[in-house]
This record gives C-alpha cells, structure tokens and sequence, in this order.
C-alpha cells in the first residue's frame, strides 16, 4: 500500500472563497493510502513547500497529490519538492482545482463536491505513478532564423555576436523585410533605412551568419537540440562569387516589370533587380518568370554587360540540409487587401492609397522621391483623410487591433502636413497611443493642427451632393463626438490597413511542428510569461509572426528569442519530459495511422519490417497517437490506461462509492 | 415546373400593382407558378415590429406557416415584406420558446411553424433559380443599349442575412445585361430611398431623392430599375417636388425590374402595366421596340 499525502491550497481567496479547503482536507484523510491531507493558505510559498517535504521525510510519503492551481503553473514547483525530499517528481500529481473548478463558478457546494471529486481521481491515480527519469539530449549550438526582417535581424545579430553560429533563411532577394520600405519611423521621425541599414549589413559581414536570402526552409525533422532542416536556395542566376553588385546588368536590363513586393505595387522594377539600393546580399536576382531570355531565348542583355561574367543562365536551385539545435520564426506580417472593403473603393477611385503605398511614396528612394501627390504623379493634394482600423476591429475581417495602425496613422499625418501643408483628416475609432513617447506625438500632431474626426468611415465615394464636393473624394462617416454624420471632401485618402497572418502561416506551423491561434497568428507557449517560446521545444517565434507589433516591440522579441536560444546553447544539453509514447513492436500492425496524426512528426515507420515507432526525443507526449491507434499497441508513460481509469473511478467516487469500479456502476445506471 | 407559395403583399394590391401585373406575367412566360397564398395577412410593415414584438412575429409567423402547408418556399416581391418574413421565419428557428408559444395560437387556425420552408424574394427566383442562361434565351426583344441604372435599395440585401456580398453586389446588373440592357456604374445603387422618412421628415427624404436621380442622370442612366414598391413610389412620385424644391429639371422613368424583363420576353405593355407612369416612357419605348 502506497502512503500518500495530500495538501490542498487556499490560493489565498482565488481557491478559499468557493471551495471549503479545511473540509475537503479533511475529507480527503479518508481515502484509501492517504495518510495525510492538510490545507494551506499558499502552497507555492516556501513554507508550503517545506510543508511536503518534511511529511515526505517524517511521515515516509511514498506518492504526493497537490490540489491547487494548474500545472501549468506549479507542477514544477513541487515536482522539485517531492525531488529534494528524496521521492521522484514523477511520484506526484497535480489536482487544477483553481482554473477547472473554483474559477468556474460561484456556487460553493457543487465547488466543494467538485474539488473532492479531482482529488480523489488524482489520488487513485497517483498510487500507480510509476518513477521516471528526464531523458538528456545535446544541444546543437548552431541556429536557423526563417525571415530575415527587423526581428530575425535583431535574434540573428544577438546570437552571432555571442559567439555562435546562425543560419538566416529569408525568402525575398534582401532582408530588412517591411521596415525597409518604410520612410519615417513613428514616434521620433527617424529615417527607417538609416537606423536599419547598418544592422542588415552587419548581418551581411558576420563570421557567424550564413545569410541564405531568395531561399526557404522545404523540410524540418529531428527536435530540440538537432533538428535538421532542408532548404531550398533558389537560383538567382547570378553567380554569387563572381558578381561585384555593380548593378550594370539592371541598369542595361531594357524590361520593368511592376513591383507587388517591395514597391507595394506603386512602382516598377527591372526583371533582373535588386529590391532597393542598401539591399543585403548586393548581389540581384534575375526574376525568371518575366525574364524575356526565358520566355524567347534572345536578349541576355545583362549576360552581355556583365563585366564579371557573373549571369549564369543555367544555374539550378541548391537544396541545403542544416544541422541546428534551435529555430526562430520571425516570419512578419502581410499588409490586409484593402480590396476586400469595397465601400472604400481602393482600386477603383484612384487617389485612394494603402498606408504601404504612402511609405513607398514619401520615402526619398522611391518613385515620387519623397513629393506627396495625387496618382497623377504631380498633383499636391490639399487636403488628406487617413481612414484608421481599415480591416482591424471589424468584425466582417479582423476582431484585432493591428496596433501600430493609429502611430502609424499620426505619422502620415505628419509628414503630409509637413510636405504639403494639406488639411489632414484623421477618422479614427480610438487613438491608442500608449507606449513611451506616443501620446507626446499625438499631441504634438494635435498642436499641428491635424483633424480628428472620431467615427469609423461609412464610405469613401465621388458622387457629390453638397456644394464643394465635385471632384473630390468625400468621406463619410458618423462623428460620434459630435453625434452628426459628416461628408468631408478630400483630394485624397489613406487607409491605414490592418495587419494579416502571413497568407501561408498555417503550412508554415505545420512545418514547423507549432499551432496557430483562430486567427491565424503563431501562438507563444504563455501570453505573459513565455512569450516567445512555443509549445514545441526549441522553436522560438518573434515579431509579428506572433501577432501585430511595432518596430521596438518586434526588436525586444528579437533579442528575447536570442537569449532563449543563447541559455539553451550554454546548457548543451536539455532534459526532456519523460512523458513519450511508445510502440509495443509485437502488437503494431503497420497501419500507419499514427504516423500523419503526429503533431511533432515523432513516429518513424520502419519499411523493412512494417511497425511503426516513436522517436523519444522527439515525442511530446501529446498521446494523439495513443488515442488513435486502433489495434491499442501505443502506451504513453504516465498516462497507460490503468492510471487513466484509475482516475475516472476517483473522479466518480462520490457517485459510485468508494472502493467501487467504474465497470461495476455501470450496471447501477439505467440504460 | 417551378412553383413557389406568393406573398404579393399590400403595396401590390394598389399602388405597386404595375409590378405585381408584370410579376406574374413574367414569371408565367418563363415556367414558374406563383400561387398566392390564400388570406395572407400584413407582414407587420415597418412598424409592427417596434410596436408588439410578438404579435408581429404572429403575423409573420402566419404567413409563413401557411407557405408550409402548401410545402411551397413562400417568394415575396416586395423588399420590407421579404426582410421581415424573413428574419421572423430565421429568429423563430433560433429561438424554439418563442416559436412555440406562437404555434399555440396558430392552432386556432389550424396552422403550424416550424421552419421548414425558404422566404426568398422574386429577383432571386429569376436570378438563380431560373437563371440568367435560361433568360436569355427566352429574350425575343432585347432591350439593347437601353442604360438602366440597377437600384438595389437597402432591404434585399440589408440586414445581412447570410454571406451574401452586400457591399458591391452584381446580380441585378447580370439580369439587366441577361436582357440585352446596358447597366450603368450606379455607386448609389445599396443607398436609402428616404423610406418613410418622407412622412416625418421631408427635407432629408428629398435631398435623398435627389442625389438618387442625380447620380443616375450623372451616369447616363435612361431609366432606374427598382425591385421595391417604396423605392418605386419615393423615387417616381416626389420627383415632381424635388424638381420644385432643387431647381432641377427630372424626367427619369421609375421602372420594376419585372417591367423591363416582360418587355424583353415580348410582352405587350399594358399587361405589365405600363401607361400608368407619373413619367411617360416615351422614348424608352421606342427604344425598346
């Protein structure tokens, strides 16, 4: 007979208050192998702690439960208790009585029955814990970064600059993703590229950064501390050793196509290009599709000007297969299709522009060279709407706030007001300016005497009706402070679009062996408190692949993801969670049916001898495959079928009587 | 053939009569049967609703359990009795408590809802059930370059009431161009009649009115297409006094979309009931025939 002891948490009041913890630890005394059951204010605190381990060494507990919060939370908590006091953390369970039970409800008798009902399953279960021991495994000290903008940047640099190796997979010819195109930054008006470019060339120049650009990951296997990923390098059919980033060939290049990425559609670029002039790597990218070579077999202008001899029109795809030990996602944003609202007619009145349009125009590198203008290409407007929340806060698109849209707002604002002098129309819902330095500039832009209209715009049209309005664009929209609808004609309109999931997001977390949120963003391990590690160990996300945030934001998660990495690369090597499944050889039928459920890809299959089996290390003891397996060969440790029933009949104990078997109750309820 | 459960409503049976003569022409010539519900009653207007929520849903309710013992989907021409036939017919679905305490006084007439049928409006049934193949090849007299401004109003598609594209909607311009018209950009087609509003407040109903007409005249339009009796009315009725009030000089013919399709099917005028106009049609007539 085991000895078991349980305690049960006051929690302060969160537990207290809905559940009678001194009567159920009393109760409790009373199940069978329990030998003693006390409640305490905090169990979490020292003192609790001390509490289980000196009942572990006095009273010679064999098996402990905890009833308290999830263990999420405190399991490791008092896993490491019951450790110093010589048990094996395995030998103890956890019992949520916070979040699954006081939490739910207000109602103190069924809280109460609640509680006794899932410390008495957990003390069942807890006799047939078997002890276990953490599996090691070496870390890797090498890194894949996937997506090389302003937060894979900052986790590159970080990690390279502390000594160890990084691989930066980015999918377009340059990184510095959409901070790149942008012109001011909000709140100080510092010039985007110019605070950028110098950390894109250092991750150029870094001894300890393989920059695999026009590149992207095909394959991931393996787990944390060597996964091995296969990489595609797409040929750029430009020999990287020869070409000097001169730039001849694209300036000899006679064909322009238009440029959906980098330009965001509002201008053209060459078909053999480099996206913007500080791009990293130098070297351009021949855009095969449009490429006249490829579609008619003549012209090889560039071929013919290269004064390297660096086009290489047969270069193929390289495929890499990498060695690492941890992963970052830093795989950004794309900008919502402000097509998709068709009452704000971007696309069929002209003068309508996205806010990646505007940056492409008021940025000095692009086509209008920094001059504000209608579409025209030189008429000044004289007066601006900024439409904010354009597909966020909505719920036909996205329930989100996009958070940058309303600084981003204010900026454009700025600048129009500075380059043109135009009125400026702000029609926002909330101003939400709450970081350091963002309300002093929305007061600033208040000072400049730029409109707010609070309201979510109605409609953009050029149907006049009221004198004044020919010829101009008129928002309409309810101003909400005022309670009237207003019609403000405009030359033109902004809209501050929303921030979307990468359209390919989902494969992408397939991929990676990591879960989206219903909105399509990566989900961190915890919110608060782990935000940018995952629920799969050694992939890491940062920036806005985990949802919408600013420059600093996305920078912090950078280096937060870093120093992640950088802890686990000190450790060299990581203990893992002994809770795995594994395959009984002899009862495996070879159905492979575990094989596509697997979350984490950890089931290999065996060709030659027709069973399946789980990789440990890479297991996550999810028991998706213990569930499934129909022939029930998949056990999972920690969770076989006699503790799970064990854990029933405990949770039916005050239904079924005590001592009474689950198959045995079953006769007692009528069909 | 196709057979549907016909609610006409009351702006049928005397104002909008042009456009119940040219329904039922119409969706005769090509092969669907409208039976009109025997001793229908008030869809509850625009009114009811706001007044004694459940005596409204009674009414409907009334109707359309009617509908169902025929086991016909009920089709109405009028837009404010297809939006409160069928939001009633929708809320008593989510809300069984409701639908039964109503059920227990249907009984009386030995009548009973439960849900079972669809309440559609009458532009649907030629756009999708018919379709618009089947149309043109029915069309003996297209109404070539006739340049219709399609006015959808609000009520067909506003409330949303499924996932249909409310925003820019395209299939009262695919039957215009199914019958050989040219359908003009309308960016004011999804927008406010005036409604009632030019009962209580007649200055905004008739600026309303008049930025309608505006930017159809604006857009070339020869004529607006209407598939509501209240658009029909605001819009024809009052263009009088918005010339009166605006200093504008209007003659733009008010047609039903039902009108326009009868003259495309070689239907004679007057049994679509045209020649009853406060604007004469004159040229579009010539134009058409």
């Amino acid at each position: 007979m085991e000895r078991i002891g349980v305690y049960v948490c006051h929690c302060g009041t969160n537990i207290a208050g809905t559940v009678d913890v001194e009567g159920v630890a009393r109760w409790a005394e009373s199940l069978p192998g329990v030998v003693v059951a006390r409640d305490y204010k905090f169990m979490c605190s020292s003192s609790g702690q001390e509490l289980i381990e000196e009942d572990i060494k006095e009273l010679g507990l064999t098996r402990v439960v905890v009833a308290a919060c999830s263990p999420h939370m405190h399991e490791p908590t008092f896993r490491r208790a019951c450790e110093r006091a010589g048990l094996n953390p395995y030998l103890f369970e956890m019992a949520n009585i916070r979040e699954h039970c006081s939490w739910t409800t207000n109602d103190k008798a069924a809280a109460t029955e609640k509680a006794k009902a899932m410390i008495s399953g957990a003390v069942r279960r807890v006799a047939l814990h078997q002890p276990l021991e953490p599996m090691l495994a070496p870390i890797n000290p090498n890194t894949l970064v996937v997506g090389g903008g302003i937060a894979g940047i900052q986790t590159a640099l970080e990690i390279a600059d502390a000594g160890h190796h990084v691989y930066l997979v980015e999918r377009e010819p340059s990184i510095g993703g959409h901070m790149a195109q942008f012109d001011k930054t909000f709140p100080t008006l510092d010039c985007s590229a110019c605070i950028l470019t110098p950390k894109m060339v250092s991750v150029g120049q870094h001894p300890n950064i393989t920059l695999l650009s026009w590149s992207e990951v095909e394959n991931v296997d393996g787990y944390v501390g060597s996964f091995k990923a296969r990489v595609r390098k797409r040929a750029r059919y430009v020999n990287e050793e020869l070409c000097t980033g001169c730039g001849i060939c694209v300036e000899k290049c006679p064909w322009k196509v238009t440029d959906d990425v980098f330009e965001a559609g509002f201008a053209k670029r060459k078909v053999i290009y480099m996206p913007f002039p500080q791009a990293v790597p130098k070297y351009p990218v021949l855009d095969r599709p449009n490429c006249v070579y490829f579609k008619k077999g003549t012209c090889k202008a560039c071929q013919k000007f290269c004064p390297t001899g660096a086009i290489d029109f047969e270069q193929q795809d390289q495929i890499l297969e990498l060695e690492v030990g941890n992963i970052i996602l830093a795989t950004g944003y794309d900008l919502f299709d402000c097509r998709r609202i068709p009452q704000y007619q971007y696309g069929r009145l002209d003068n309508v522009f996205t806010s990646l349009e505007f940056e492409r125009m008021s940025n000095a590198a692009g086509t209008t060279a920094g001059r504000i203008v209608l579409r025209d290409g030189k008429t000044e407007p004289k007066s601006v709407a900024i439409v904010h929340c354009v597909g966020s806060r909505d719920e036909n698109y996205n329930p989100y706030c996009s958070a940058i849209c309303c600084m981003a707002s204010l900026k454009f604002a700025h600048l129009v007001k500075e380059k043109t002098g135009a009125e400026v129309y702000n029609f926002y819902i909330d101003i939400r300016a709450y970081h350091k330095g963002y309300e002093e500039f929305y007061h600033r832009l208040l000072e400049e005497g730029v409109h707010f209209i609070r309201g979510k715009v109605a409609e953009i049209t050029d149907v006049a009706r009221l004198p004044g309005e020919e010829g101009k664009l008129i928002v309409q929209a309810e101003d909400t402070l005022l309670g009237k609808q207003r019609r403000v004609p405009v030359d033109m309109v902004l809209l501050a679009a929303a921030l979307e999931p990468r359209r390919d997001a989902k494969e992408t977390a397939k991929l990676f062996g990591i879960s989206c949120s219903a909105d399509r963003w990566f989900i961190e391990k915890h919110p608060k408190l782990d935000p940018v590690a995952t629920m799969t160990e050694g992939v890491f996300v940062a920036g806005c692949a985990q949802g919408p945030k600013d420059i600093p934001a996305s920078v912090v998660q950078g280096a937060a993801a870093a120093a992640r990495v950088l802890g686990r690369i000190q450790q060299r090597e990581i203990a893992l969670e002994p809770i795995r499944a594994s395959i009984n050889q002899d009862q495996c039928s070879g159905c492979r049916i575990c094989n596509n459920l697997c979350p984490f890809n950890a089931i290999l299959f065996h060709e030659d001898r027709m069973v399946s089996e789980v990789n440990p290390a890479l297991c996550q003891g999810c028991g998706t495959c213990v569930a499934a397996c129909p022939a029930g060969a998949i056990a999972g440790t920690g969770f076989s079928n006699e503790q799970i029933l064990a854990q029933i009949e405990g949770l039916l104990l005050l239904h079924i009587g005590n001592g009474r078997k689950v198959t045995e109750a079953r006769e007692a309820v009528p069909a | 053939m196709k057979k549907y459960a016909y609610f006409p409503g009351c702006s049928l049976e005397k104002i909008a009569h042009s456009y119940h003569l040219s329904a039922i022409e119409t969706t005769r010539k090509l092969g669907v049967e409208l039976k009109e519900l025997e001793d229908w009653n008030c869809c509850g207007a625009t009114t009811y609703f706001h007044v004694d929520e459940l005596l409204a849903y009674t009414l409907a309710a009334r109707n359309l359990a009617m509908a169902e013992k025929d086991g016909l989907d009920l089709v109405a021409p009028c837009s404010g009795c297809f939006k409160n036939m069928y939001f009633a017919a929708a809320h008593l679905k989510r809300d069984p408590d409701l639908a039964e305490h109503i059920n227990f006084a249907l009984e009386e007439d030995n009548l009973h809802f439960s849900g079972k049928i669809a309440v559609r409006h009458l532009i649907e049934i030629f756009v999708n059930d018919v379709g618009l193949e089947e149309i043109k090849k029915k069309v003996s007299h297209p109404l070539n370059g006739l340049r219709v401004a399609p006015y959808y109003g609000c009520q067909i598609l506003r409330p949303r009431k499924d996932h249909e594209d409310v925003e820019r909607p395209q299939f009262f311009e695919d039957l215009m161009s199914a019958i050989g018209a040219d359908p003009v950009d309308y960016p004011l087609k999804l927008h406010c009649c005036g409604g009632s509003l030019i009962i209580t407040s007649r200055p905004a109903a008739l600026s309303v009115v008049r930025s309608l007409l505006q930017c159809a005249v604006d857009r070339g339009a020869a004529v607006i297409a209407t598939a509501c009796p209240l658009c029909q009315v605001n819009l024809e009725c009052y263009q009088q006094q918005v010339n009166q009030e605006f200093g504008t000089k209007f003659s733009l013919p008010i047609l039903y979309f039902t009108q326009l399709l009868g003259l495309a099917l070689g239907i004679p005028p007057k049994p679509l009931g045209i020649g009853k106009e406060l604007i004469s049609l004159g040229p579009i007539l010539l134009q058409t025939r």
